[in-house]
């Protein structure tokens, strides 16, 4: 009797101490300490986020990550990745398991209220698509009617698919798995006709099936996602640090300032780059970081264009052109606010 | 609190402080004092920290309009029908009763067979069962899965090319699609029909049992059930002019239309589940009646009995005993099993539920508890039930 109660006991004060530290608190001083970032990523999506032979992650996601170690730590290499299915990234990033997601989530307003997160910018603009084998005859989603769609659960995918049925006054049948291999193996194996996902995603996910010449990405695109890092609410200066990380890179594109030419910029005398690289004003000490963060990221990890190109680009696997994903400057929507 | 020792004593010779019936009770005010604050801490701390993201909770989000789709549904569910978070509820829930409510008949029929088979003179059948045994009870049920999964749909042909079977029945790796029928307004009355059949054969089942007390004179009773059940209703329908139609599956541009369609989801999850629990059935059976001593088979073929009537009438009836109470625990794991479903895309109440309805809404707290509670009731209404059946079959002391 007197073990359990002193097991019991032992139990109370610790659920208590659990009360007492909150996991809102203040993620950067946590992250500090950590001596690392605790970065929520896809468990596995060609260009955005996987993992390469030597187990080291690559993607443009899992640059933005590297970013923010980057210019916490001029180390990119202190990042730690957590896989997460789209089924359970929420849940762990609202628990505190991890400090950010950086896993082409889409930006909806549902998810910034009633799920408590924050989207802290967009870095990369799609939209959702269809791919079906060649041999089915079919070249547009309007003639997929009374069609089986395999996709992803938890997903907003799952949302415009039944939207878009429902719009067009077309039947058809879900099959809905919890993972994204799981979905494209059932595809694979004829369970569905159609396979809908993001349309960087089918690209990646085209990539692994055996011959992915037998099947096409059809033209339509039926919905905006706008993908982006997410943090969650009750931290403004973690929002902060992930907002302007990843607008870093962005003005850095807009600037010129490449990993190659970053040291030589430190001597540029244009106003603009000289508060940038972090010789002009103390805007990196405001974000409580120090005043090179953002030549950090440059001299570490690249602008957005150079990740872009390394990870999804027209160099890599995927050759997916920049269309929206460009400049304002060249015709895109990528546009960051300026640092002053 | 039984383990305290309560030793008569002479009262008023020990103060308050040691007397152990008083500590008892003090010990148990403190535990339950304590488990109260874990749960009350636990609770608050949740809600607080909920707060503190500014998490949405509550349970208002049961008639918000869900706006996702599920194939296999038993009631109606569309996202163009405006259906609600709350009827995915009951989508998921009744696809969860579905699949165990079947797995639980088909495992017991493979587990008293295999069980008994196990015992079976014939050693090819005996070492069958064994094998069988062994190999299901020793892999993972989730790799189980996977492979009926993959076997089901692999050799299946793709819905253009669908195997026809005899009956308009089609098979493809969409599932079995079979034509559907359609019940004209006087089809209920073969339902009354039948309704009265079954009661006339539970009549005739007392009165024979009665009869063969009195007289020793035995009936066909099954025969004369089948006819009563099957034979009543059937010549009601012919009579009402075969109220009764079939919508037939067409070809359509992707898959066959109408009809209804049996999904290979569920045939695997079915499949993986009664294999897995019919193996440890077995086990319990063959138990049961290994633990059923030689000397009452002995004292029936004295008696005259053949080997039939003595495993009917003699055996089985002595090993329910013991095989009742782990065969509850069996159903249980089946019920409870039937969560991994979200493995293979089968829409149980895990999979809708917790995946994609707790995803729309990011409200895990709700969501978790509420599927606690309904597999807690499942089972406790399973066990319920398996405890009254026990009850009647438990040995009565004279």
């Amino acid at each position: 009797m007197k073990t359990y109660f002193a097991a019991a006991l032992a139990v109370a004060a610790s659920v208590a101490c659990a009360g007492g530290a909150q996991a809102q608190s203040n993620t950067l001083a946590q992250v500090k300490s950590k001596g690392s970032v605790t970065c929520g990523v896809g468990p596995g999506l060609a260009g955005f986020g996987i993992p390469d032979a030597q187990g080291n992650w690559t993607g443009l996601d899992v640059d933005l990550c590297r970013s923010i170690a980057a210019a916490i730590f001029n180390d990119p290499s202190k990042v730690k990745f957590v896989p997460l299915s789209s089924k359970d990234r929420f849940t762990a990033l609202q628990s505190g398991e991890v400090d950010l997601l950086a896993r082409n989530t889409t930006w909806t307003l549902s998810r910034d209220t009633s799920l408590g997160l924050n989207f802290a910018g967009v870095n990369y603009y799609d939209g959702q698509g269809f791919m079906v084998r060649k041999k089915l005859g079919v070249d547009s989603a309007l003639k997929l009617a009374g069609a089986s769609v395999c996709t992803q659960q938890g997903t907003t995918t799952e949302l415009n698919l039944a939207d878009y049925f429902r719009a067009n006054k077309m039947k058809y049948e879900v099959v809905a798995f919890a993972t994204s291999d799981e979905t494209i193996k059932a595809y694979e194996s004829g369970r569905c006709d159609a396979f809908t996902t993001d349309s960087s995603g089918l690209y990646a996910e085209r990539l692994k099936l055996q011959v992915p010449e037998d099947h096409i990405v059809l033209p339509e695109i039926i919905s905006k996602e706008p993908l982006g890092p997410v943090v969650r609410h009750g931290d403004d200066q973690w929002f902060d640090i992930v907002k302007w990380s990843f607008n870093a890179q962005l003005n850095a594109e807009e600037l010129g300032i490449t990993k190659a030419n970053v040291d030589e910029m430190l001597k540029s005398e244009n106003p603009e780059i000289k508060r940038f690289v972090g010789t002009e004003g103390k805007f990196g000490e405001a974000l409580g970081l120090t005043n090179d963060w953002a030549f950090r990221i440059v001299k570490q990890v690249g602008n957005y264009g150079e990740s872009f190109e390394r990870n999804v680009g027209l160099s890599s696997q995927l050759k997916i052109a920049r269309g929206l994903n460009a400049l304002w400057t060249k015709g895109g929507l990528q546009y960051a606010p300026p640092i002053r | 609190m039984s383990s305290i020792p309560s030793q008569p004593r002479e009262p008023g010779k020990a103060s308050l402080f040691y007397d152990p019936k008083i500590r008892g009770y003090v010990y148990q005010i403190v535990l339950l004092a304590v488990v109260g604050f874990l749960i009350w801490s636990a609770a608050s701390n949740a809600i607080e920290n909920l707060r503190a993201q500014k998490i949405a909770s509550g349970f208002g989000f049961w008639h918000n309009a869900a706006g996702f789709d599920v194939n296999q549904k038993l009631i109606p569910f569309s996202a163009s029908g405006g259906s609600t978070y709350g009827q995915a509820f009951f989508v998921g829930l009744l696809n969860t009763l579905l699949v165990a409510a079947i797995g639980i008949v088909l495992a017991t029929i493979i587990g008293f067979t295999v069980g008994v088979a196990r015992l079976s003179n014939n050693w090819i059948v005996a070492k069958l069962a064994m094998v069988y045994v062994e190999v299901i009870r020793n892999i993972p049920l989730l790799l189980q899965l996977f492979f009926w999964y993959n076997a089901v749909l692999k050799p299946l042909p793709d819905a253009r090319n669908s195997i026809a079977l005899p009956g308009s029945i089609y098979l493809n790796n969409r599932g079995i699609i079979l034509p559907s029928p359609n019940f004209g307004p006087a089809f209920e009355a073969v339902v009354v029909a039948f309704i009265v059949g079954i009661a006339a054969a539970i009549a005739f089942f007392i009165w024979s049992r009665r009869h063969q007390m009195q007289t020793g004179k035995q009936y066909h009773n099954g025969w004369i059930a089948l006819a009563l059940i099957l034979g009543l209703p059937l010549l009601v329908f012919f009579i009402t002019g075969r109220p009764l139609t079939f919508d037939y599956p067409q070809q359509g541009r992707f898959n066959l239309t109408g009809g209804m369609q049996i999904y290979p989801e569920f045939v695997a999850l079915l499949i993986g589940l009664s294999t897995y629990t019919g193996g440890f059935i077995a086990e319990v059976v063959r138990a049961g009646i290994l633990a059923v001593s030689k000397g009452q088979s002995e004292a029936a073929n004295a008696l005259g009995l053949r080997s039939g009537p003595t495993l009917k009438l003699v055996v089985i009836p002595q090993a329910m005993r013991v095989i009742i109470p782990p065969l509850t625990s069996q159903y249980l794991n089946l019920v409870k099993n039937s969560s991994l479903a979200v493995a293979i895309g089968y829409p149980d109440l895990v999979q809708v539920f917790m995946g994609t309805v707790l995803n729309q809404t990011g409200q895990a707290v709700e969501m978790v508890s509420i599927t606690m509670a309904v597999y807690l009731t499942i089972s406790l209404v399973t066990s319920f039930f398996m405890n009254i059946y026990n009850k009647r079959m438990a040995l009565v002391e004279r």
